[in-house]
């Protein structure tokens, strides 16, 4: 358990200005090397004393992790770009809603200044049990302390659990899965190109880590191919506090209509497990279907079939079954953009 | 270099977790490391077999032996490679993830874990019913064979008992075997309590912080136990000079010469060899 709050343990600091001089970096202080986008995630870890890096490596100088291209139809997004820059790109507004809807509703504006989209994919979870500094399976114990009998769960997941019950709790996460983006992972042997459904890993995979990066490993860009480009979005978020939170449970949406019909789909809801789930079955049985709600229904039925509630978050189970249904149909609580 | 992981439990406690991966690695290098020494001395060495002039008169005077002993029956077979399935699924679900090879490996450990448990219990009341319970133990009356197979491995040329049913090594390896088969079965059936099955009621309060780190580094050191173990096993069965042994845990009978070759019939007393005149380790 932290015991010093808001005092850093001591380490060396590194502001690498180029991305080579990054991944330089990171190889040569392998696991004991910390690497900082925006710092929201980090700075809970390091005052909170429950990680210990000899050496912190700053991306804040590296320019070459920033901005917004535009690139075969599609978006290439710098890891460190902040989330008020994806939030106000006009090509993002344009093609991109989803994601829009979704930077914009991460936190609060503060945050959104700050904070990186390369960060927000690969925060760690807020479960706080293990934010805590409890011996917990995610932090190399034994045991899940939040799937116990007694526990406080309200947050936790109801799909895919094992052993540990932490959910992924980034916003911009279900967006990117929806349009099929993709991750661009630099290392000192090269890079290598990650569909963002890939990128988040499961308890079942790796109960240690959120997602496919290990040490050495830079997230330098996120592609947005134009396959979704200009599709009919929607995105809805339900958290506790309006004006800042983490999600209960969100969703990301895209469509293609056909006539009157759903000709194309992709559907993934987020915080319900450790990764965002994309709804592969539901996809399937809506595809081809008019948007009313019949279909809504059944698609919010199929959606959370499986699910398994802990003591305190059965109310996810109807959250999450309302939340499809809004995204089939649409809802005034969400919002359709095409 | 760390053998065993600790934290501290919610009540601040330092509790053990875990065994350390360390010594996942130091078994591996350990079993491979006894494969090239004993291959090596095998190689180079001028270890002691029965000439084959002396079984050929083994052979004459067991002129009733059939010319296939059985040796396992197909129960016993069958037991053998359903527990040597479950043990490898068990062995590469642990230790896979731990080499950086991902994948969801809970359930198929588990599962693989009840099945080895299933076999193992089958086995006992197989073994203890059905079979010659005690030809797999040692104990005291070994040790007379245990000096002549030394002196025999050295290559001396001395009189003494040859095994019976199994050899000395053979049950020395099953008492190992044994002892870390039913820890880690043990350990593991109580570690199922902490994960999600169709079987338990999950309970991570069964017991303490304290106990269930004790259960956990016993289930490990008995997993990363069963790797050099397992790996002597493989290298064994594959030997060509064991290679016999093998085949008859495959088809289940050994041929007359292997077994007058190899063992005690005095000790391993099959149909046919009642007729034999006179000991052949008098002879011998």
């Amino acid at each position: 358990m932290a015991v010093i709050r808001d005092v850093m343990p001591v380490f060396e600091l590194y502001q690498p200005a180029t991305v080579d001089d990054a991944i330089r970096l990171l190889d040569q202080h392998g696991a004991d090397g910390w690497v900082l986008a925006g710092g929201l995630d980090s700075m809970d870890w390091l005052k909170d004393r429950l990680r210990k890096p000899k050496a912190v490596i700053d991306l804040s100088q590296v320019t070459e992790l920033r901005g917004i291209r535009e690139a075969n139809g599609g978006i290439e997004i710098g890891a460190m770009t902040p989330l008020a820059e994806v939030v106000r790109h006009p090509v993002v507004k344009e093609k991109f809603g989803l994601l829009m809807q979704a930077a914009e509703l991460v936190a609060s504006p503060q945050i959104r200044n700050q904070g990186t989209i390369g960060g927000n994919v690969s925060q760690d979870t807020r479960c706080w049990y293990y934010r805590g500094g409890w011996n917990c399976y995610r932090a190399g114990g034994n045991t899940c302390y939040a799937d116990t009998p007694t526990a406080i769960n309200r947050e936790h997941a109801i799909f895919d659990a094992d052993r540990c019950v932490a959910v992924s709790p980034s916003d911009t996460a279900p967006a990117l899965v929806a349009l099929d983006a993709q991750m661009v992972i630099r290392n000192r042997r090269g890079e290598r190109v990650v569909n963002a459904e890939d990128y988040f890993l499961g308890p079942g995979i790796d109960i240690m880590h959120m997602t496919v990066l290990q040490h050495g490993d830079l997230l330098t860009a996120i592609r947005i191919p134009g396959t979704w480009a200009g599709s009919q979005f929607y995105f809805e978020k339900v958290r506790d506090r309006q004006v800042w939170d983490f999600p209960l449970v969100n969703i990301a949406a895209s469509i293609k209509p056909n006539g009157g019909n759903i000709g194309d789909i992709r559907l993934v809801v987020g915080a319900v497990s450790a990764t965002p789930k994309r709804l592969k079955a539901v996809e399937s049985a809506v595809t081809g279907k008019p948007r009313n709600e019949d279909t809504a229904t059944t698609a919010g039925n199929m959606a959370v079939e499986g699910a398994q509630t802990l003591r305190f978050n059965g109310y996810k189970v109807p959250l999450m079954r309302n939340l499809v249904k809004r995204a089939i149909r649409g809802s005034e609580g969400g919002t359709w953009t095409s | 270099m760390d053998f065993l992981t600790w934290g501290r439990s919610p009540w601040g406690e330092w509790v053990l977790t875990h065994v350390s991966w360390n010594l996942f690695w130091g078994s591996l290098f350990a079993g491979i490391l006894f494969l090239v020494a004993h291959a090596t001395y095998m190689f180079l060495s001028a270890h002691r077999k029965r000439a084959a002039a002396e079984t050929d008169a083994l052979e004459a005077r067991f002129k009733n032996l059939p010319a296939e002993i059985p040796r396992h029956s197909l129960v016993a077979r069958l037991f053998h490679w359903v527990m040597a399935a479950s043990m490898f699924t068990l062995l590469f679900t642990a230790f896979l993830p731990i080499v950086g090879v991902r994948f969801a490996w809970v359930t198929w450990h588990w599962i693989a874990g009840l099945v080895l448990a299933a076999s193992i219990v089958f086995h006992i009341i197989h073994a203890s019913f059905w079979l010659d319970f005690w030809s797999i133990w040692v104990g005291p009356k070994d040790i007379p064979e245990l000096k002549a197979e030394i002196l025999r491995e050295l290559g001396h040329d001395v009189p003494g008992p040859k095994p019976g049913k199994y050899p000395l090594g053979n049950r020395l390896y099953h008492l190992v075997i044994v002892i870390a088969g039913l820890a880690v079965v043990f350990t593991g059936l109580f570690m199922m309590v902490r994960v999600r099955t169709p079987f338990f009621v999950r309970n991570p309060y069964l017991f303490s912080d304290g106990t269930w780190g004790v259960t956990y580094v016993a289930h490990g050191l008995a997993g990363v136990g069963l790797v050099g173990l397992v790996i002597a096993h493989v290298y064994f069965a594959v030997r060509p000079d064991k290679w016999w042994i093998t085949k008859s845990m495959i088809l289940g009978w050994i041929t007359r010469r292997q077994y007058l070759e190899h063992h005690e019939p005095s000790r391993w007393v099959v149909a046919g060899a009642e007729a034999a005149p006179t000991k052949p380790s008098q002879r011998v």
